[in-house]
C-alpha cells in the first residue's frame, strides 16, 4: 500500500535529475546561511519557497505534455495581456514597472513569460511541422520579440534577455537555416559601429562602465570589483564555510541573491567553483539527455529550450560576478534567494519530466 | 510511398535535430570552459593581488592615543590631569546642512556663541571627515537629552574623551603651560622629528610651558588596534591590539601654595617673581601677573577669548620671567661690587665722599644720584645698603666694561640659564664688540658709567636675576635651574629623579662675599633702602631693591593719556635670599610700573619667605596689606634710588 503512494507520488519523477537538483539545493541552502550572516529566518523562507516550489514541480511533472501543448496558446496570450496591463497600470519599485497589483496577488508577468515564451514557439513550430517556411520564422520571431520588447520597457534587461534566449533556443531548434543565423549574426557585428555612432556620450559611458567596472569604482562598478576580489581572495580551496571575509563583512553587494556564488567562491575556493560546475553541467546532461528522447516536436523544443536556458541562466549570473559579463539582474538558479526564480526554475524541471515520463511505450509511427 | 517519404523525413529531421542539440552542448562545454579559465585567472594567477586587496579591505589599524601623564607639585598637589567627558562631536562631511544641525542640536543642549565660532575655527583648520567638538563638558543630562534623540543627527556623535584640565585654573599657568589641538605647524614640526606616526590618534599637544618641553614624556606611545572593518568603515571586531604606553608623570619643584601666596600679593599688579632653592637651582615658584585659565586653550579656544588674551595690553600670555626683560637697575649693584672686591678695589675700609654726582676725567658731564647732594662718606657695604649711584659710576668706570661684564656674566647675566621651559629670551650684557656688531658704532666711557647701577643696554629676565641671587647666595656655585625633580614612569612606577646640575662654580674670595651679605643684610635692616621688608622677620634676609626706567614690553597705543602715563612709571625690582646663614629660597620680583622696589616687590618676597622658611600665611586680605607707592618711592624723582 505504501509502496503504491510512493510509487505514485515518484511516477512522473526523474530520478537522476531529481537527486541532483535536490543536491544543488542543499548546497544552496549552506551558502544562504553564510552569505544572509547565519540568519536562520532566511534559511527557512527559503525552505519554503523549495517547497512551494517542488510542489509546482511535481504537479507540472503529472501533467501530459499534450495539455500543456493546448495551453500554450492561451497562456501566451493571457501573458501579452498582463504584460500591457503592467505597462498601463503595474506598480513602480525601483524606478521599474514589474509587478501587477491584483489586489490579492501581485503578480510578475515577465516570469510568466519566461516559460510561455518557449512553449508558445515549441507550440507554433508543432504545427507547422511538416513545411517550414521562411515565413514561419519571420513569425516565431514576431512572437518573441513581442513579449521582450515589453519586458525591455519595464526595464528589466535581465528577465528579457533570457525570455529572448529561451525563445532563440527554440528557433535554433526547430531548424532555422545556418545561412540565417550566419547571416544575422554578420549583420549584427556589422551594425555595431553604426549603433554606437548613434549613441549619445552618457549612453556610451554607461556601456563602458558595463564593460569595465573599474572605470566607475564607486559607483555601477564598486559591486563588481568587490565581488571579484572576494573571489579572486578565496583562492584554490576558499577561506572556509562561513569565513568569506569579503561577504561576512558586507562589502559583496546583494549577496543573498545576484551575488551570493561570490560567497560560495570566495568561501570554497576554485575547487568548490568547478564542483558545482560539475553538478550543473549533471543537471544539463539530463536535461539534454530527456530532449533527445522526446517524442514529439512540441516537447523536444520545449525540453531543449527549458535545459539551454537553465545553462545560460548559470553562465551569465556566473559571468556577471566574476566580471567577464556585464552586471545585469539575473539569479543563480537553485542556489539563489528568491520565490519566484525558484519557481520558474523548479517549473521547468517539473516540464522535463513530464516530458520525459509521459512517453508513449509505442514505437514511433 | 509518400508514408516512407514522412518517415524517412522523420529521421531526417530527428538527426537534424540531434545534431543541433550536440551543437548546443558544445555551447555548454564552451561556456563553462570560459567560465573556469575566469576562475583559475582570478583565483589561482591573481592569488596574490585580490588576497592583498581583501585584507586591505577587511583591516584597518586605528590608533589609540596614550593617555597624558599627570603633572604635580613638589607636595603631589595636582597641576595637570586627565578626566573624562562627554563631548558633542560632529563630523563636518556626514552632515548636510551644518548651520540647521547646529540650531537643532542647540534647542537640546545648550550651545553657545562662542561655541559654535570655536567650532567653525576648527572647521577651518581641519579636515571635513574629522569628528570636531561642538560642545564639551556635557553633563550627564544632557548626554542622555542627546543619545535619545541621537537618530535625527546623522553625523553628530557623543564621544567620551580624555580631556587634559588644570585643577588650579590661573594658578601657575606660565609653569605647567598648557595644551591645544595639534594644527598644521604641528604636524610639520612631528613629520621632521619622525614622530607623526606616535600622534595618530592624538588630537593635542604640548603647547606652552612643562607642556612643551616635556611632550616626548608626557605625551606616551600611542597603541594601535587592528580592527576588521565592514563595508561601512564600522568596525566588527578587534583582530589584534597593542596597547598605548602612557605618558611619564611629572613632578616639579615648584610649591603650589608659595605660587599661591605670591599671585596673591602681587593682586592686580603686573609684574614676575622667580623663587630658586640656591642650593639645587629648584624653581620654587614662577609667576607672571596677570595669568589665564589654560583650561581655555584645551578644546581650543574661542575667537573672543584669544583676542582678549592676545590683544590685553597686559600681554597675559607672556611667560615673563623668561621672556620678560628688564633692566636690573641697583639690584645690579651687589654684583657689581663684588667685581670690584675680587679685583682687589675698594676694599674696606676704602671710602668715598659722595658729592651727589659723578664726572668723568675731562668731562663735564654730571652723572647724578638718586639722593640730591649724596650721601657723604660711603665704602662699599654702605654703598649696597643705602644704594649709592656715585660710589657705583667710579667704581665701572674703574672696573672698564669689558672685566665687569665678564665677571657677572659667571651669574648668569646676558645668557640663557638653560630653564626647562622653552622661549627663554638671553637678557643683554652688553660689550664694546656687542655695540659695534649691533650699532656700528664705539663704546663710550660713559656707557660704562651708568652700567655700574644696572642702566644702560643691560637687560635681564627676573629669572636670571633670580639665578644670580642664588648664585650668590649659594657662595659662586650655580645650580642649572629647573622644574622638574622627578619622572615616574606610569608602567613600571619607577621613579627617575633629575639630578642638580653645577653650571658654574665661581671662585669668590670668602670675605669679600661676607662683605656683600652684610651689607645686603643691612639693606633690610633700619637705614637699609627695604627695612621695612626685614621688620620682625625673625631670620637674617639678604636684599637688594632697584628701580628700572620702562622699556621692556611694548606699550599700546589703544590706551588713554592717564593710562600710559601709569604705565610709564618706573618697575619696583626687588632680590633677596634667606636665610643667610644656609640659605634655602632666593627670590627676584618685579613690579611693573610699581614704583620702588622695597616698599612695591619687598614685601611680597617677604610673605614667600615667611612661608617658605616658617610656614606662615599671610594675613587676608593681602591686597590691603600690600602698601602702595610711599614716601620712599617719592624720592625717586631723579632716576634712580
Amino acid at each position: 500500500m505504501i509502496n503504491r503512494i510512493v510509487y505514485r507520488l515518484g511516477q512522473h519523477i526523474d530520478s537522476i535529475l531529481m537527486s541532483s537538483i535536490l543536491f544543488t539545493l542543499l548546497i544552496g541552502l549552506f551558502i544562504l546561511y553564510s552569505a544572509s550572516g547565519e540568519s536562520v529566518g532566511r534559511v527557512s523562507a527559503q525552505l519554503m519557497n523549495i517547497v512551494i516550489a517542488m510542489s509546482i514541480l511535481w504537479l507540472v511533472a503529472n501533467v501530459q505534455p499534450q495539455f500543456m501543448e493546448r495551453m500554450a496558446l492561451p497562456l501566451y496570450l493571457l501573458g501579452i495581456m498582463l504584460l500591457i496591463g503592467v505597462a498601463l497600470f503595474g506598480n513602480i519599485s525601483h524606478g521599474a514597472r514589474r509587478w501587477l497589483d491584483l489586489g490579492i496577488v501581485k503578480l510578475q508577468p515577465s516570469e510568466l513569460m519566461r516559460i510561455a515564451v518557449p512553449m508558445m514557439l515549441a507550440w507554433f513550430f508543432s504545427q507547422r511541422e511538416a513545411s517550414l517556411r521562411v515565413t514561419d520564422f519571420i513569425i516565431a520571431f514576431i512572437i518573441l520579440l513581442l513579449p521582450v520588447f515589453f519586458i525591455l520597457k519595464q526595464p528589466d534587461l535581465g528577465t528579457s534577455l533570457l525570455v529572448f534566449v529561451s525563445g532563440l533556443f527554440v528557433i535554433f531548434l526547430a531548424g532555422l537555416s545556418w545561412r540565417i543565423i550566419i547571416g544575422g549574426a554578420v549583420a549584427a557585428g556589422a551594425l555595431m559601429p553604426i549603433f554606437w555612432s548613434m549613441l549619445h556620450d552618457y549612453q556610451r559611458r554607461r556601456i563602458r562602465i558595463l564593460i569595465d567596472p573599474t572605470q566607475d569604482p564607486l559607483g555601477a562598478g564598486y559591486h563588481i570589483i568587490q565581488s571579484t576580489i572576494a573571489q579572486g581572495s578565496g583562492g584554490l580551496t576558499g577561506k572556509g564555510w562561513l569565513n568569506g571575509t569579503q561577504s561576512q563583512l558586507d562589502f559583496v553587494p546583494e549577496r543573498t541573491t545576484d551575488f551570493i556564488f561570490s560567497v560560495f567562491s570566495e568561501e570554497f575556493g576554485m575547487v568548490g567553483n568547478v564542483l558545482l560546475l560539475l553538478l550543473f553541467s549533471l543537471i544539463i546532461a539530463r536535461g539534454l539527455y530527456i530532449t533527445s528522447q522526446a517524442q514529439s516536436t512540441f516537447s523536444r523544443l520545449l525540453a531543449g529550450s527549458i535545459t539551454l536556458t537553465f545553462f545560460i541562466y548559470i553562465f551569465v549570473n556566473i559571468g556577471m560576478v566574476s566580471g567577464i559579463l556585464p552586471v545585469v539582474g539575473v539569479p543563480l538558479p537553485l542556489i539563489s534567494y528568491g520565490g519566484t526564480s525558484m519557481v520558474a526554475i523548479l517549473l521547468g524541471f517539473g516540464i522535463l519530466m513530464s516530458i520525459h515520463t509521459h512517453k508513449k511505450l509505442v514505437a514511433s509511427g | 510511398m509518400r508514408r516512407r517519404a514522412e518517415l524517412k523525413n522523420y529521421h531526417h529531421e530527428l538527426q537534424h535535430f540531434k545534431l543541433r542539440l550536440i551543437v548546443l552542448g558544445g555551447i555548454v562545454l564552451l561556456g563553462f570552459g570560459i567560465l573556469i579559465i575566469r576562475f583559475y585567472f582570478l583565483q589561482i594567477t591573481a592569488y596574490d593581488h585580490y588576497h592583498t586587496l581583501a585584507e586591505n579591505n577587511r583591516i584597518s589599524v586605528i590608533p589609540v592615543a596614550p593617555t597624558r601623564g599627570i603633572i604635580t607639585d613638589r607636595n603631589g598637589k595636582t597641576i595637570a590631569h586627565n578626566f573624562f567627558v562627554y563631548a558633542l562631536e560632529i563630523t563636518p562631511v556626514k552632515v548636510e546642512d551644518l548651520d540647521k544641525t547646529i540650531a537643532q542640536l542647540s534647542k537640546l543642549v545648550e550651545i553657545s556663541s562662542n561655541d559654535i565660532n570655536r567650532f567653525k575655527k576648527l572647521k577651518a583648520s581641519n579636515h571635513e571627515f574629522k569628528s570636531l567638538p561642538i560642545r564639551t563638558q556635557l553633563n550627564e543630562v544632557e548626554a542622555a537629552k542627546f543619545a535619545a534623540n541621537r537618530f535625527r543627527f546623522p553625523g553628530v556623535e557623543i564621544k567620551s574623551r580624555l580631556y587634559r584640565h588644570y585643577p588650579n585654573g590661573k594658578l601657575g599657568v606660565h609653569i605647567a603651560g598648557y595644551i591645544g589641538r595639534i594644527n598644521d605647524n604641528d604636524i610639520s614640526k612631528l613629520k621632521k622629528e619622525g614622530a607623526l606616526s606616535n600622534y595618530k590618534g592624538s588630537d593635542h599637544i604640548g603647547k606652552s610651558g612643562i607642556e612643551q618641553f616635556y611632550e616626548k614624556k608626557l605625551h606616551g606611545k600611542a597603541g594601535f588596534k587592528q580592527v576588521e572593518i565592514n563595508a561601512d568603515g564600522r568596525a566588527v571586531r578587534v583582530l589584534s591590539s597593542t596597547a598605548p604606553v602612557s605618558g611619564d608623570n611629572l613632578t616639579l619643584s615648584v610649591d603650589l601654595k608659595l605660587q599661591e601666596i605670591a599671585e596673591r600679593a602681587f593682586g592686580e599688579r603686573r609684574g614676575a617673581l622667580v623663587a630658586i632653592k640656591p642650593k639645587t637651582g629648584e624653581i620654587l615658584a614662577l609667576v607672571s601677573m596677570p595669568t589665564f585659565d589654560p583650561n581655555l586653550f584645551v578644546g581650543g579656544i574661542d575667537t573672543a577669548n584669544w583676542r582678549r588674551l592676545n590683544e590685553s595690553a597686559d600681554k597675559p600670555m607672556i611667560n615673563r620671567p623668561l621672556r620678560g626683560v628688564y633692566p636690573p637697575g641697583s639690584t645690579f649693584k651687589p654684583f657689581v661690587a663684588l667685581a670690584g672686591l675680587e679685583a682687589g678695589k675698594r676694599m674696606l675700609p676704602f671710602h668715598i665722599k659722595d658729592p651727589g654726582y659723578f664726572i668723568l676725567p675731562n668731562s663735564t658731564h654730571h652723572y647724578r644720584d638718586w639722593k640730591v647732594g649724596g650721601h657723604g662718606f660711603v665704602d662699599i657695604k654702605r654703598a649696597i645698603t643705602i644704594s649709592c649711584d656715585t660710589f657705583f659710576y667710579g667704581l665701572a668706570i674703574e672696573l672698564g666694561i669689558e672685566k665687569l661684564s665678564t665677571f657677572v656674566r659667571h651669574f648668569g647675566f646676558g645668557k640663557k640659564t638653560g630653564i626647562d621651559i622653552a622661549g627663554e629670551n638671553s637678557g643683554l650684557l652688553p660689550t664694546p664688540e656687542w655695540k659695534m656688531r649691533r650699532y656700528k658704532k664705539p663704546w663710550y666711557k660713559g656707557e660704562t658709567v651708568i652700567i655700574g647701577i644696572g642702566q644702560g643696554y643691560t637687560l635681564t629676565t627676573p629669572l636670571q636675576l633670580a639665578y644670580a641671587t642664588a648664585v650668590l647666595a649659594n657662595r659662586g656655585t650655580a645650580m642649572k635651574p629647573h622644574l622638574v625633580t622627578a619622572i615616574t614612569d606610569v608602567k613600571t612606577g619607577e621613579t627617575t629623579p633629575i639630578k642638580p646640575v653645577v653650571t658654574d662654580q665661581i671662585a669668590l674670595n670668602e670675605s669679600n662675599l661676607e662683605t656683600v651679605k652684610t651689607a645686603m643684610v643691612d639693606v633690610t635692616l633700619p637705614g637699609g633702602t627695604a627695612s621695612s621688608v626685614g621688620r620682625n622677620a625673625g631670620y637674617s634676609i639678604a636684599a637688594k631693591t632697584g628701580t628700572a626706567q620702562v622699556i621692556g614690553i611694548k606699550q599700546n597705543e589703544k590706551y588713554d593719556e592717564k593710562n600710559i602715563a601709569a604705565r610709564h612709571r618706573d618697575h619696583a625690582l626687588f632680590i633677596a635670599y634667606a636665610p643667610t646663614d644656609n640659605p634655602q629660597i632666593a627670590i627676584a620680583a618685579i613690579v611693573e610700573n610699581g614704583g620702588h622696589g622695597g616698599s612695591a616687590a619687598g614685601p611680597i618676597a617677604r610673605q614667600l619667605m615667611d612661608y617658605y622658611l616658617l610656614g606662615k600665611l599671610p594675613p587676608e586680605p593681602i591686597e590691603k596689606k600690600a602698601p602702595k607707592v610711599t614716601e620712599e618711592a617719592t624720592v625717586e624723582a631723579s632716576t634712580h634710588d
